[in-house]
């Protein structure tokens, strides 16, 4: 019958929007320079110990040259040659700051779907402290936190996961508030099915969108914080190649401009590394519709 | 519409018509390839005529608006044919040419008059905008703004003026961008679904206005709607769209009656009208789908759908056959067209009659419930009773805000009322859903009003149904399987959708999945909250037809909500009118319809536009539907009841008595005189007489 072709060609009409959704994010340029640089850094970070011309660790008896062809970028105080750190020093960060990222999402999507769904009293009591936290600066919680338990990576990990979680939850709340309203979870209720069901089945796969963007944008936030945590001495730990560690092992020597190139370097990875997250987050929030 | 219609007079050879469109194909560029929306369409609208559009969602009839007005999408294209507006084509103008004639000659009016109004800007600054573009100063344009506020009748402009548009109630948005599209004087005036988001007493005063200001400016209009009722009281020729072709056209009474292409007379049979009921037979209906949009059509665009199909219909394009003069039809076998064969067999299984002897199916006791709102107590509810018994249909009527909505959820459970109980079987069930045990959840479930939020759109359709099936019927492996077979078969699902997701499927298999869904665990009462409301005729028709044979086979009962007067006296048993979250009449569904009537069941079904037309003379209600949270005192009708007798409706409410034998009424005023009242004519009310002042010359064909 008729009724055969319609629905033939609504399911290919449906892979070619597929397909599309994926061509409008390749064609968004900021998204691919964004990409291309975070891959870039995720090789560094898996392969950077290995591709780098010398042993980011050795200390070698030719301190603080300047730019040359054995060393492009220049040694360090202790004469370690910042071009092998730089590529190395992606390393931990890209380990620590995602994690944190994880953790956050996480929690943030549960506290979130739970506010979202139940409202009422539950709300209220989750959203004053969510506003509490909120009130101070992620930094002075960080420390304060890390002073008490003592600084290793898995508490940064902890700690910038736990502060991520009340704003996270926020943007999920404010997607389920929408998407609760939706008939279908009334048909749900209607079925018999526990709250558990409807907010982690029905709700959160319609609510992923908000939630893929959130977590880029967290991301870059959570490099800051690992790279401010790390340069303020609660972060990670020498003798780590990290790039915050090396800006704040050598920031003493830029006196007069001198020894630049130790500062320099590293800090040009840290901002590529975040504006390319927030690039890809911009691109992601413009095709996902947040 | 006026006896001026049917004597074809000359215009004057001087004046050329006000909007003739001349073989228009417009097409649209999808991914890369153009794909043609409106292939040939040609119509004239004639200085001071109104003209009508009709056709099913994806015809094309906002497309071609949109191409009168060069508002065409930006992939849009018009790639051959002429518009010429007063004579002047305007297709190739350039920008500022086209901006000159939208701020001048054509105006549009669309259906959500809330997106056409700028939210953050007052009511008085946005009317003399447009005088100001024209080149008024911007006193000159408020006094303006208040004179155009004027004439769409709005009481006190000067308030109206200072207010910004979301304190504006729908009815009252739209007068004022009626007042906006008239201020420039337009020559002609498009009107996309005015009143489709409007309700029926509201809708009535809209349309009566339009006819007023039609009359007074002697503007041409072009009427878009899918409502052939609206198209009966306004217009006085349309045109039949289909798949972006004009398959017949001529003056409104000859189509209606005498229609001559076999998609008119399919689409006219798929509305119940003049007192169709289910237990007489059920509706006809429009077999398959529009064309898709990528569909080459060589032939007679309908011939996929068609009764009357031959062979020639596949291969070439039919002419338009010429019935009179100014009637036209698409068609080979146009003089054929009324014995196109039906598609439904119109007797199948009746649903068994009503024993009302027994003890109700559900029995709601007076049903209150207030919500809170910004410190504010809304009274959604007040005190509503009824009984529904097993096998019935009991439909609901009444407009937004009545509390129809509230009162299905609370039966459901969804909210708690605020006092008052549900009983099922006799036994009084826990106001919230969480305390109900899992069978008294199981046998009253719901069909939502929109298909597209009830499902949800993660999830496929074989997995919707195999979960409701899990959890309301208890069945799972291969009982699961074998009862969804069962399940689709009797919703007419076709096996191919169960992968699909919701977004896949159109709106009347999503409202099939959506029923399958409320019954997948037997239930004894299934709310149908507008099940219809967002789908196209053709489609209302086969759901209608398809809960009609699951209550003839399952023994169902229904609470049928609606605002549709027809569609509700199609399917119910019984009738329940709603007005503020009370009850203000019950009774047999004739009886109901056939009076004598509560006030405002008399003002609500003289509102409603029949294809039948007359009938029934305008009631007009004074002011708008009182707010919730302060609702009237005495009767909460009053302030707006035709036939208030004094300070007594004012003082106490009337309490809901049986009048009659089963049927129950809430008025001061006695059913005899009533009855006594509504038998005598009423002066018809100077609107409704307006039109017939227009000039002979209105409409040539």
């Amino acid at each position: 019958m008729s009724t055969v072709a319609p629905a033939v060609v609504r399911r290919s009409e449906k892979q070619i929007a597929r397909r599309e959704t994926m061509q409008q994010l390749l064609r968004s340029k900021t998204l691919l320079v964004g990409l291309a640089i975070i891959a870039f850094w995720v090789f560094c970070a898996i392969f950077g110990f290995k591709i780098a011309p010398h042993d980011p660790l050795a200390q070698s008896s030719s301190p603080l040259s300047g730019l040359s062809g054995a060393h492009p970028f220049g040694t360090d105080q202790l004469g370690r040659d910042v071009f092998s750190r730089v590529l190395a020093g992606a390393r931990d960060i890209l380990i620590v700051a995602p994690l944190a990222t994880l953790l956050g999402i996480a929690g943030g999507t549960i506290v979130g779907l739970i506010t979202g769904y139940f409202r009422g009293r539950v709300d209220d009591v989750v959203s004053r402290i969510v506003d509490a936290v909120l009130a101070l600066p992620l930094i002075v919680i960080a420390v304060t936190v890390l002073v008490a338990l003592g600084h290793s990576a898995l508490t940064v990990i902890v700690v910038i996961g736990l502060v991520f979680t009340p704003i996270v939850s926020r943007t999920v709340r404010a997607a389920v508030l929408a998407e609760r309203q939706l008939d279908y979870v009334s048909a749900a209720r209607l079925s018999g099915e526990r709250p558990p069901y409807i907010m982690f089945v029905e709700i959160l796969p319609n609510v992923m969108g908000p939630i893929i963007v959130e977590a880029t944008v967290r991301l870059g936030y959570a490099i800051f914080a690992v790279a401010g945590l790390t340069f303020l001495g609660f972060g990670l730990s020498p003798p780590s190649p990290d790039w915050a560690l090396q800006i704040s092992e050598n920031y003493q020597l830029l006196n007069a401009g001198t020894y630049w190139w130790t500062v320099l370097f590293p800090a040009i990875a840290i901002v590529s590394l975040v504006v390319a997250i927030n690039l890809v987050a911009d691109g992601l929030a413009r095709v996902l519709g947040r | 519409m006026t006896a001026a219609a049917a004597v074809p007079t000359i215009t004057e050879p001087a004046t050329a018509p006000t909007l003739e469109i001349k073989d228009l194909n417009v097409v649209y560029r999808v991914r890369g390839r153009d794909r043609q929306i409106l292939r040939g369409v040609s119509f004239t609208i004639g200085r001071g005529e109104s003209y009508g559009l009709v056709g099913e969602s994806g015809c094309g009839k906002s497309t071609t608006a949109l191409a009168v007005v060069g508002y065409l999408p930006s992939n849009g294209r018009i790639r051959s044919g002429k518009v010429l507006l007063s004579g002047r084509n305007i297709v190739g103008l350039r920008r500022s040419q086209l901006h000159e004639l939208r701020a001048n000659d054509v105006s549009m009016v669309y259906q959500n008059p809330g997106e056409a109004l700028n939210p953050s800007i007052r009511i008085g600054r946005q009317v003399a905008e447009v005088f100001e573009i024209r080149g008024d100063e911007r006193g000159l344009a408020m006094q303006k703004a208040e004179r155009a506020l004027a004439t769409v009748q709005i009481a006190d402009p000067k308030w109206v003026m200072a207010r910004y548009p979301h304190q504006l109630s729908g009815g009252m948005q739209q007068r004022v961008v009626i007042a906006m599209a008239l201020a420039k004087d337009p020559a002609l005036l498009i009107l996309d679904e005015p009143t489709t988001s409007l309700d029926a007493t509201v809708e009535a005063e809209v349309l009566d206005l339009i006819q007023h200001l039609q009359a007074e400016f002697n503007t041409s209009v072009l009427f878009i709607t899918h409502n052939l009722g609206v198209i009966a009281k306004m217009c006085e020729r349309v045109g039949v769209l289909y798949a972006g072709r004009v398959v017949e056209e001529g003056p409104v009474k000859e189509i209606l009656n005498d229609p001559r292409h076999p998609y008119t007379v399919g689409l006219l049979r798929c509305v119940p009208r003049g007192g169709a009921r289910k237990d007489r037979g059920r509706l006809d209906t429009i077999p398959g789908f529009l064309p898709a949009i990528n569909q080459e059509l060589r032939a007679c665009v309908f011939a996929d759908r068609c009764g009357l199909v031959q062979d020639i219909c596949r291969t070439e394009e039919p002419p338009l056959y010429q019935i009179t003069d100014d009637h036209g039809s698409r068609c080979y076998f146009h003089e054929h067209a009324q014995e196109l064969p039906r598609t439904t067999a119109a007797n199948l299984a009746q649903p068994l009659a009503v024993d009302r002897s027994t003890t109700p199916l559900v029995k709601v006791d007076d049903l209150t419930k207030i919500f809170h709102q910004n410190g504010q107590e809304v009274h959604a509810l007040g005190g509503v009773s009824a009984e529904i018994w097993p096998g019935e249909t009991l439909g609901m009527v009444g407009e937004s805000g009545s509390g129809k909505t509230t009162f299905a959820r609370a039966v459901l459970g969804l909210i708690t009322p605020t006092s008052g109980s549900v009983e099922l079987d006799g036994r009084v069930l826990a106001g919230a859903l969480v305390r109900r045990t899992k069978r008294d959840i199981r046998v009253l479930q719901i069909v939502f009003q929109n298909p597209d939020s009830a499902l949800n759109r993660r999830h496929s359709v074989r997995r919707i149904l195999r979960r409701a099936l899990k959890k309301l019927a208890g069945l799972e492996g291969l009982a699961a399987e074998g009862r969804l077979r069962e399940l689709t078969g009797s919703v007419r699902l076709a096996e191919r959708y169960l992968t699909m997701r919701p977004n896949q499927l159109s709106g009347g298999l999503k409202q099939r999945v959506a029923i399958a869904r409320a019954f997948a665990g037997d239930p004894r009462l299934v709310i149908c909250d507008e099940p219809t409301s967002a789908l196209d005729v053709s489609v209302q028709a086969a759901i209608l037809n398809l809960l009609v044979d699951l209550q003839a086979a399952q023994k169902v009962t229904y609470l049928f909500i609606s605002h549709d007067l027809g569609v509700v006296r199609y399917i119910s048993d019984r009738i329940a009118v709603l007005y503020l979250g009370r009850l203000m009449e019950v009774g047999p569904s004739e009886v109901v319809f056939d009076g004598p009537h509560h006030p405002y069941t008399e003002a609500l079904l003289s509102a409603v536009p029949t294809i039948d037309g007359g009938g029934r003379a305008r009631i007009k209600l004074k002011g708008e539907i009182p707010s919730a949270t302060t609702p009237p005192s005495g009767c909460v009708f009053h302030t707006r009841c035709h036939r208030k007798i004094g300070k007594i409706c004012e003082e106490q409410e009337p309490p809901l008595l049986e009048v009659e034998p089963d049927h129950l009424m809430r008025c001061h005023i006695p059913i005899e005189e009533l009855r006594h009242l509504q038998a005598e004519p009423r002066p018809a009310s100077p609107e409704s007489k307006a039109p017939e002042a227009k000039p002979a010359e209105a409409t040539t064909g």
